[in-house]
């Protein structure tokens, strides 16, 4: 509390800048034509499934690495049904929630509650095609990968991987006009046997490399097409595509299943410059890899292959060149450090497959959803109304200081969810609004804080200058203990509640955030300023400052001789 | 309430002012048996209701399914429902429920269905019956074990949330007594929301839990703005002549209008989702949130006021520091005599060197505020005006 001047030039400088970052909200909500927040299922209508993942053996909690494994797979499964705007996250240590704007969601429901199984299968035929259009995916999808390399399995020894070349001749696999392959049958037989939906009606992993395919297989293998169910079962063969749908593969039952994996890891291998994949087995899937890749390096290219197979994608397809015996086994090709992680981390997984369960499925209709919406609003606005009239009554003109206050944090809070649903996806749902209607309680009681604790100073026989800054010295502490406590209620909510609660907190801490900022450079500044007015620093009538309303004979301090305002304004600058 | 006016120069002053410079004062503190056993018996009664009629848990709880579709109610509404719902070819539904949200919904409860076969063949059934479209019946499922997880987490959040909060007023205050008094007055609202939940019936869903948290929050506010003013009214404790009880008796009385203040603003937007929950939308958070924020706050107003601030001065009282000074006071006001009141000697007697303005206020203030401490209790020498003049105050003199 220096010169006269410097006093006179801060609060209104605090205020400026505050506008200033706000209008820079504003302008960077324009600068991407984003002007609402985004909305929350339960606002716009949707379907939200929350599952709960737990380890197939043992049934105990996922790591996080297989948890994220399960949403990438979730997600793909997701998108693969070719419904726009999806959105898969993972929730805790153990829920992956998939939120899906429309409402056809029975098969939805039913496909995202598979177990996705890893298995090791002999490859029989490869062929290109043309990828169909990508379905519409959100940016919060897992990175689709580049092609995947076809490298090479080995014990040890790290020979160059024959990268395999798309052939000339695709068929638009999206116009379903495939074109068959020459050496294969064009007229489907009229009946077919359907085939087994359930395993143990075809061959155990020993017996799998003894498979051959039949006419029938050539003829499925023909007419399926990249992104159809492929109705996945471990011991019958399997007609799949790689992730990025570029080839499609007939493949043999499975000669290992995942779970038989003991570790995976990603590594640069001494005296190497390649990154390459580490797979170890448990005894009885390093015997069945023995025999199995003993059988593989004995044929020719493409049928010298195997095929890791995920959740009914092909993942990688290395060829075998020799038996590999004891269970471990390198998988060299063109690998950087990202796909060798993604490798490891998808063998991770098929250690310990992931089961899941359907915890909660809520749909919401958009009628039901834009009535929600409504209410909330309702609500928001009728909650304003009451607290700007409880400040008229008891507050009088300084209700306006409340008003404005309320309308900068509103401000603010509005921006920043508005940004916040741009950049980092926060979608506003139905507790997320309750949480800011309850915040215009805490807000209101920072003012309530300051507002009685300026009268107590004038009280205890202060004048009115220097009761604002002496009464907003005292408050200041009240005012970030009381915040600091429902942040920390929020913050607590929103690390350890599921489900919609997160938004209701996160909310309620941006809220309360934003609050002590408006508290502090608005609300403050704005009494300092108010209080050099006429009306308010002479406590005239109707400005909720008046003498007798705060107890006092007058305003100007205790020695209450009548002094022109300007000498009064002195004293307290010499006061403070 | 002992409350003692005067009917001086000062009657037009608010009644803030005259709680704030101790002319009207009620015996909070004084009085804290009262509150005791007041809060004892309502306990008792929630704990009883808890345990003889539990709480009707949601089906966010105990797992099932809930659809909820757009109808105009009539009176055969619910049985016309309920037959379509038993004759739609989906087992074991006698214990389905139907009811109507306003007059604009009806609603279905029913076990926890398969997500694949029978939540699709619900649904179409209700479609039927009501002539609207399948995606119009909004459903949601929920498994049986997702409730147990819920309310675990829920519970460990509350734990959490406790443990670090009365760590965060111990370092604010630097009192451990002060964060046990807060905390047990916490506990205390919560006991009495959920005793409340349990006596009226109302749906205990997920929404409340996370209601219940946030309540804990505002209680402990609360009483974080009261014990802020206690402390600043007993800093200078020993160099002053007023015992802590009335100190704190007094801080409570200041405060008493901002939460008064507070607990009116924060209800209001609760209000608002109440009715926005209620009227409007007739299930759901809203209404749930605004249920248990709305007897929540209430019960932290009450016991910040009533319940938190004696504790602390019960606590106090067994401090070697406060009972030195305490009987220092009692020496003090034996050797006066007893024409005065130990009680007079605190709040009138005071002098140049308490530095705190807040006691030169009370000690200006015509009557002094009346303590009715535990002890014995001294002769008073009548209840309403002096009669003879008072000896004023230097400061009193100077107007």
């Amino acid at each position: 509390m220096a010169t006269h001047t410097s006093k006179y030039g801060r609060p209104l400088r605090t205020i400026i800048i505050l506008f200033i970052v706000l209008a820079a909200l504003f302008g960077v909500m324009a600068f991407n034509r984003a002007w609402s927040p985004k909305l929350g299922l339960d606002l716009r209508g949707g379907t939200t499934i929350t599952l709960t993942a737990s380890n197939t053996v043992g049934g105990g909690a996922p790591t996080g690495e297989s948890l994220e494994q399960a949403r990438t797979i979730i997600q793909q499964r997701v998108d693969s049904l070719g419904v726009g705007e999806t959105e898969v996250t993972t929730s805790g240590d153990r829920q992956v929630v998939v939120t899906v704007p429309n409402v056809q969601q029975d098969e939805l429901v039913r496909m995202v509650g598979q177990t996705a199984v890893l298995t090791f299968r002999a490859l029989y035929v490869a062929m290109p095609v043309q990828p169909a259009v990508p379905s519409a995916t959100d940016p919060t999808a897992a990175p689709g990968g580049e092609a995947t390399p076809a490298g090479e399995a080995t014990p040890g020894t790290d020979a160059p991987a024959p990268e395999a070349t798309p052939a000339a001749e695709t068929t638009p696999a999206a116009q379903g006009a495939n074109r068959p392959a020459p050496m294969l049958p064009t007229a489907p037989p009229p009946v077919r046997t359907p085939r087994p939906t359930a395993p143990g009606q075809g061959l155990a992993p020993d017996q799998a490399m003894t498979w051959a395919p039949t006419e029938n297989d050539y003829i499925d293998f023909q007419e399926y097409q990249c992104g159809d169910p492929t109705g996945e079962i471990s011991d019958q063969p399997l007609v799949a595509c790689n992730r990025e749908g570029t080839e499609k593969y007939l493949l043999g039952p499975a000669i290992i299943t995942g779970d038989r994996l003991t570790t995976a890891s990603a590594g640069v291998p001494q005296n190497q410059l390649n990154w390459v994949v580490n797979l170890e087995f448990d005894p009885e899937g390093g015997r069945q890899f023995e025999s199995a890749t003993g059988a593989l390096a004995a044929k020719q290219d493409p049928e010298n292959r195997f095929a890791i197979v995920l959740d009914g994608h092909v993942i990688s397809s290395p060829s075998v060149s020799q038996a590999i015996p004891g269970g471990r086994a390198e998988i060299s090709g063109s690998f950087n450090e990202r796909t060798a992680t993604e490798l490891a981390n998808i063998l991770k997984y098929g250690a310990l497959p992931l089961a899941f369960e359907v915890s909660e499925v809520s749909n919401v209709s958009a009628t039901l959803g834009g009535e929600q919406l409504r209410a909330g609003i309702i609500a928001g606005l009728i909650g304003l109304a009451l607290v700007v009239g409880y400040a008229i009554l008891y507050y009088r003109g300084l209700f306006v200081v409340v008003v404005l206050s309320l309308a900068v944090a509103g401000a603010f809070t509005y921006a920043m969810t508005v940004l916040l649903g741009e950049s980092v996806g926060f979608a506003l749902n139905l507790p997320g609004i309750a949480g800011a209607i309850v915040a215009i309680g805490l807000t209101a009681d920072s003012f309530i804080i300051f507002f009685e604790r300026i009268r107590d100073e004038v009280r205890e026989g202060r004048s009115l200058r220097s009761a604002v800054e002496t009464g907003w010295e005292k408050s200041r502490n009240t005012i970030v203990i009381s915040d600091a406590v429902s942040m920390l209620s929020a913050v607590v909510l929103f690390i350890l509640a599921m489900g919609g609660v997160k938004g209701f907190a996160f909310i309620l801490g941006l809220t309360t955030l934003l609050d002590l900022a408006v508290v502090f450079f608005f609300t403050k500044p704005l009494m300092s300023l108010l209080v050099r007015t006429k009306f308010f620093g002479e406590g005239r009538k109707g400005s909720g400052l008046e003498a007798e309303k705060l107890g006092v004979r007058s305003l100007s301090g205790r020695i209450t001789r009548r002094r022109r305002p300007a000498t009064a304004a002195a004293a307290a600058a010499k006061e403070a | 309430m002992s409350s003692s006016t005067n009917t001086s120069d000062k009657s037009k002053s608010s009644l803030a002012h005259r709680l704030y410079v101790g002319e009207l004062s009620f015996d909070f503190v004084g009085r804290r048996k009262t509150w005791y056993v007041m809060s004892g018996i309502i306990i008792a009664i929630a704990l009883i209701a808890l345990l003889v009629r539990g709480l009707s848990l949601g089906i966010e709880f105990s797992g099932g399914a809930d659809f909820q579709a757009p109808t105009r109610v009539t009176a055969q509404t619910v049985d016309n429902m309920r037959a379509a719902v038993a004759a739609s070819g989906v087992p074991d539904l006698d214990d389905a429920t139907v009811t109507t949200i306003g007059d604009n919904t009806v609603r279905v409860q029913t076990r926890s269905l398969d997500a694949e076969t029978e939540v699709p063949l619900m649904r179409e059934v209700i479609a039927k019956e009501l002539g609207v479209g399948t995606d119009e019946v909004a459903y949601s499922l929920i498994g049986a074990s997702w409730g147990k997880q819920i309310t675990q987490q829920g519970l460990i959040a509350l734990v959490v949330f406790l443990v670090l909060v009365m760590v965060m007023i111990w370092i604010y205050f630097r009192d451990l007594k002060m964060s046990i008094a807060a905390i047990v007055a916490v506990l205390h609202d919560l006991l009495l929301t959920i005793g409340i939940y349990a006596l009226v019936g109302f749906t205990f869903t997920p929404a409340t839990l996370i209601g219940m948290l946030t309540i804990l929050g505002y209680s402990l506010y609360d009483t974080v703005v009261v014990f802020d003013k206690v402390r600043e009214n007993t800093a200078n404790l020993r160099s002053g002549r007023v015992r802590y009880a009335a100190l704190a008796n007094k801080a409570v009385n200041q405060v008493l209008i901002r939460s008064i203040n507070t607990t009116i603003i924060g209800v209001l937007p609760v209000a608002a989702l109440l009715v926005a929950g209620w009227f409007i939308l007739g299930t759901g958070p809203l209404k749930d949130l605004g249920l248990v924020l709305f007897v929540g706050m209430v019960a932290g107003a009450y016991s910040s006021v009533l319940i938190a601030t004696p504790l602390l001065v019960d606590m106090k009282m067994r401090e070697p520091d406060i009972i030195a000074h305490e009987e220092s006071l009692t020496r003090r006001a034996q050797r006066k005599g007893p024409r005065k009141s130990a009680d007079e000697v605190d709040d009138v007697e005071l002098d140049e060197d308490v530095s705190e303005p807040t006691n030169e206020e009370l000690a200006a203030s015509p009557s002094g505020l009346r303590i009715t401490t535990d002890e014995a209790k001294v002769w008073r020498p009548d209840a309403g005006e002096r009669i003879q003049p008072k000896h004023r105050t230097r400061s009193e003199r100077k107007k």
